[in-house]
């Protein structure tokens, strides 16, 4: 049998009763012992296995600058780095990334120290209605570690994945080519 | 999403034992194992997939890209989709491989998914993704929506009466040309099945994708030496980037003295299964490479492509997007 990281432990006043539906079984509360270090802090959490790293940042560390746009992995508002590279926290669960090393837009910066690539937004106003913002730097941030080409364009290519509704994309290009120096 | 009990394999037979408890490998399995996440928790969070038992492989050692005695080179199935591309056994002398892969999802998702999952990647096609509509693949039986409904996306051959749901995958574009072959690990034992034997035609069981049985773990993926070849992915799609193809075209060429040696071309895009067009491949070999030869390949690829209500397009997209990756990789060097 596998080891078994994280099977849920039900206690007897929360199980179904015999028959239950499986709709019904999906909405018990039902927990598993989830460790996660999230910006240099290691949390003992109690999570449904159901729940995605993205809701456990959100709804369970009450982190909120991550946030949930789609839900599918379709337009990186999640964007969080797993052992320092952008992933979607939406589309993982939560209990699989004891061990890993989490990083979200709290731990890159503080409004009076600012990480560059914020400092570089708000300077060439790279957003509008802010709710893609987040996802955009920390997927901004993370590029400055990839091979990518110099040319706006490579900028673009390697942004598709962080949509913005309010259609910053011009201004967000040109703070990630300042911070990159190639501006 | 429904409830599901979540558990780690600690090695291959943790999770070949886990898998084998499975009714069935395909759609609808009572066990899934997880790797990247982005195509299961995709599918779990529409309830399309609905798992008792979620076991995460993730951590197996699978995760090495690494040169074969034949001097080919052997893939594990955990390697993320954008080390692979960036691999130098890969980016350069798989130009083709890496090149679809680069094209395919996000930066973000390219960190997640695996050549495992990659390989497995499901439908895009919005019936079986949406549970309020008749979907053969998913609820067998139940019809096919797309073949009256929005099919501008659906697949053009290797389709049938019950499915004509399109392959989504680039990874598996490039595989289908080079002719990789799936290692497979099962409560029998090793086996190894050619990339071309290990996708299933849609027929009359579109809910069966693939060779897979409950308890099989892919464990690698191989690919045979391409010596003296160019190699190129082309994909075309409705926005310039982060979109599935609706045409694709994978071309592995040989040139001596003028004339194509040797031609491996798959399409993508357009077929139920990557498809592995032949009957180009026998146009090309032995042909001066130009316009008329190109244009002959592309004629016979598409020459049994059936076309839906809304999908006729695709034919020309896919023939002129043949016909450009031949000519550009015969520019490339």
């Amino acid at each position: 049998m596998p080891h078994t990281i994280a099977r849920p432990e039900v206690t007897p006043q929360e199980a179904n009763p015999p028959g239950s539906t499986p709709h019904t079984q999906s909405s018990s509360s039902v927990t598993i012992p989830v460790e996660l270090n999230v910006n240099g802090t290691t949390y003992a959490l109690s999570l449904d296995p159901r729940t995605t790293l993205l809701d456990a940042l959100r709804e369970h560390l009450h982190l909120t600058g991550t946030k949930k746009g789609c839900d599918h992995g379709q337009c990186g508002a999640c964007t969080v780095h797993v052992n320092g590279r952008r992933q979607n926290a939406c589309l993982s669960f939560a209990a699989t990334h004891e061990g890993d090393t989490i990083t979200t837009i709290e731990g890159i910066g503080e409004p009076d120290a600012l990480h560059p690539m914020q400092a570089a937004f708000v300077e060439c106003d790279g957003y509008q209605c802010g709710y893609c913002t987040s996802g955009q730097i920390m997927s901004a941030v993370a590029l400055l570690d990839e091979a990518i080409g110099p040319d706006d364009a490579d900028v673009r290519e390697a942004m598709s994945g962080n949509l913005c509704r309010c259609g910053a994309y011009q201004n967000i290009v040109t703070a990630i080519q300042t911070v990159r120096g190639k501006r | 999403m429904e409830l599901f009990q979540l558990s780690r394999a600690d090695d291959m037979r943790d999770a070949i034992v886990a898998g084998a408890a499975s009714q069935t490998a395909q759609q609808g399995a009572q066990v899934r194992f997880l790797a990247g996440g982005t195509t299961l928790l995709d599918l779990m969070k529409l309830d399309v997939e609905k798992p008792a038992r979620v076991v995460d492989i993730s951590r197996l050692p699978f995760d090495r890209v690494e040169t074969t005695d034949e001097g080919g080179v052997r893939i594990g199935a955990m390697v993320r989709n954008a080390d692979l591309a960036m691999n130098p056994l890969i980016h350069e002398p798989y130009a083709v491989l890496s090149q679809a892969l680069l094209a395919g999802a996000s930066a973000q998702l390219r960190n997640m998914a695996t050549t495992g999952g990659n390989l497995l990647q499901r439908t895009r096609c919005v019936y079986f993704r949406d549970t309020a509509m008749p979907c053969n693949k998913r609820v067998p039986g139940s019809g096919c929506s797309a073949i009256t409904g929005f099919n501008r996306t659906m697949a053009i051959l290797g389709t049938s009466d019950a499915c004509i749901a399109t392959n989504p995958s680039d990874m598996n574009v490039a595989l289908a040309a080079l002719g990789a072959t799936v290692q497979i690990q099962g409560t029998k034992g090793a086996r190894s099945v050619p990339i071309d034997d290990f996708y299933l035609l849609p027929g009359d069981t579109p809910e069966r994708e693939t060779v897979l049985e409950p308890g099989d773990l892919v464990t690698h993926v191989t690919l045979p030496p391409i010596p003296g070849s160019r190699s190129l992915y082309l994909k075309l799609r409705d926005r310039a980037s982060y979109e599935f193809a609706l045409a694709s075209a994978a071309v592995v060429v040989n040139v001596a003295d003028g004339r194509i040696t040797r031609a491996h071309v798959a399409l993508g895009g357009v077929g139920t299964k990557p498809w592995h067009a032949r009957e180009a491949e026998a146009e090309l070999a032995g042909a001066v490479p130009d316009a008329a030869s190109f244009a002959r390949a592309a004629d016979a690829a598409l020459a049994n492509a059936k076309a839906q209500s809304q999908n006729g397009f695709k034919i020309e997209l896919s023939r002129r997007c043949l016909i450009h990756a031949l000519t550009q990789v015969m520019q490339s060097v």
